[in-house]
């Protein structure tokens, strides 16, 4: 990236370390945590509202609503989560194709399930034999996306779930006191307050995903930890201008900090909008605060 | 071939027991109820040694960080929030690299690059420092009466510790330390697809649950086989932790008993 980089056998030190940190690999390196901000900004409010569905399904006076709902929380109780992500990247990616082959080809006699192959027609493969290569890394991220979406949408539907029932039942009775509807007691008493019940678990939730993003790799995404295998091992002067010797210790030893220093200031800044929403309720903290100021 | 004789051939294949060859086609039930359910004596072989050597650390590291000298407190708080603040996905990367590396230097080392030592080694200080963070909470919630009622009988240091302050903080831990104990179990799921390799195909459950996803393109038979696997572990923890329990409570009059509630499960 440097004028000085042109003959990088030469240099050493210092120089040659800002040439090997710059090359076109390791920008990808840098982009790949790019990814991972991508993902944790996009999971994380479409989690919420899987959570926010689920829970309010699980409330729902409609029993087999309230199974569904109830279910969604529960299933992924007692289960390794990581076997959540293996299965599901497989199982959403044939689902889809499953529903595209039933739409475009509905002249295909044989099985799609032919002994160990599934197999669907070629209109209705996924992305599609012929797309460029950003088709496919996107369709790969996408079912990422979907994947932490849904485990993470049932653990936020318990969190929600809980919150609701922590507000407490009179505010409930006093609006249908007030005549208003059940929908409406839902919407203007009830989920205006469940917030601050909620915030405590969301923000735990929100450091648990942080810890997550690393199972990206398993998903077959190119993400940080691919580039820090692939750019750690060793490398011979054959192929490349930089070589050097097993150096995959470093990278993860980086990644490690980077995870630190993320959930570090995610905490400080939970801390801060806690001690905003706190203000003024009427719950333990609140009074915490009115005294200290006091 | 009947289903005795692929229990035979595969109950113990994860620890290099029976058929050396894993099925390659042709795949029935048996074969994957069996494999996955081989897989799982290394799930349970990580967690119960971790869960028990990490007990003890733990215990130290929530004193030191409840301890007033600085000296003590800033390296419990510093060990505490490494393991705690980073995911066990990259520490197990990093921890496997790191052996290889001081493999290289020093070949005492050399065991630590194989899982069932090396992935222990990281397991064991991972819990260390959830389970600290744990009785650390426990012991500061400790009832400012029951110290002074100790100090009242003219105990101090080791009897102090050892009659008041430990029951009562495993005490107030336990509910906890049970939700722990069975995200560590789950938590074992992780370490054949983070570097440590699985030699002569000798894996955890969830390795050969994969293989037979990644064989047959079918993931709805090998993952709800592992699922129910760990949802009868998760029930035998909480039945376990529940006994413990229950003797930790005995003294207390029935509706002050703490009860053992469970929590969804989190990633680390």
């Amino acid at each position: 990236m440097f004028p000085y980089c042109s003959a990088p056998d030469t240099l050493s030190g210092l120089s040659w370390l800002s040439c090997y940190l710059t090359t076109g690999k390791h920008t990808s390196l840098y982009l790949s945590f790019l990814t991972v901000l991508v993902l944790l900004a996009v999971t994380a409010p479409v989690a919420l509202v899987f959570g926010f569905g689920g829970a309010s399904a699980a409330r729902s006076r409609f029993a087999p609503l309230a199974w569904l709902g109830k279910a969604y929380i529960g299933i992924v109780r007692g289960v390794p989560d990581i076997a959540f992500f293996l299965f599901f990247v497989i199982a959403l990616d044939q689902a889809f194709e499953y529903a595209r082959h039933k739409i475009k080809c509905p002249d295909w006699d044989q099985p799609i399930r032919q002994g160990n192959d599934f197999v669907v027609c070629a209109a209705a493969k996924l992305p599609l034999g012929d797309a460029p290569q950003w088709v496919h890394e996107t369709y790969g991220f996408f079912l990422a996306v979907l994947t932490f979406s849904i485990i993470f949408g049932a653990f936020a539907a318990n969190v929600l779930y809980g919150a609701m029932q922590a507000v407490p039942q009179a505010q409930i009775e006093t609006a249908e006191a007030y005549g208003m509807s059940h929908r409406q007691s839902f919407w203007r008493i009830l989920v205006p307050q469940m917030w601050v019940y909620a915030l405590p678990g969301l923000s735990n939730l929100w450091m648990v995903l942080i810890k997550a993003t690393p199972l990206l790799f398993l998903l077959g995404v190119e993400d940080i930890v691919y580039w820090a295998r692939e750019l750690g091992g060793t490398k011979t002067p054959k192929f490349t201008d930089y070589p050097h010797g097993d150096w995959r210790m470093w990278y993860f030893g980086a990644l490690l900090v980077f995870y630190l220093a993320f959930t570090k200031v995610s905490e400080v800044v939970l801390d801060r909008i806690m001690r905003r929403l706190t203000r003024g309720q009427a719950t333990m903290g609140g009074e915490a605060q009115r005294k200290a100021a006091a | 071939m009947s289903c005795w004789d692929t229990v035979a051939d595969y109950a113990l294949r994860s620890v290099g027991i029976g058929e050396r060859l894993l099925p390659r086609a042709d795949f029935t039930i048996c074969q994957q109820v069996t494999l996955i359910g081989s897989g799982m004596i290394w799930n349970i072989y990580f967690g119960t040694l971790a869960l028990l050597s990490g007990f003890f650390l733990a215990t130290a590291l929530a004193m030191a960080k409840a301890a007033h000298s600085p000296l003590l407190r800033k390296p419990a708080e510093w060990f505490i929030f490494v393991f705690r603040g980073s995911p066990l996905f990259i520490q197990f990367f990093f921890a496997y690299f790191l052996f290889l590396g001081l493999k290289g230097v020093f070949p005492v080392f050399s065991p630590l690059t194989s899982a069932w030592a090396g992935a222990l080694v990281v397991l064991f200080l991972n819990t260390s420092a959830y389970s600290a963070e744990i009785f650390y909470g426990a012991m500061q919630s400790i009832p400012k009466g029951d110290i002074e009622a100790a100090d009242a009988y003219g105990m101090s240091g080791w009897p102090r510790f050892r009659r008041i302050i430990w029951p009562t903080m495993l005490r107030l831990a336990w509910p906890a330390y049970t939700n722990e104990a069975i995200f560590l179990f789950h938590a074992t799921a992780l370490v054949f697809f983070s570097g440590f390799p699985a030699t002569q195909q000798m894996g955890d459950a969830l390795y050969y649950a994969n293989y037979f996803a990644d064989k047959t393109f079918n993931p709805f038979i090998p993952y709800p086989i592992l699922a129910c696997y760990f949802i009868m572990l998760t029930l035998t923890v909480i039945g376990l932790f529940g006994i413990v329990n229950r003797q930790l409570n005995r003294h207390l009059p029935q509706d002050r008993r703490a009860k053992i509630r469970l929590r969804p499960m989190l990633v680390r």
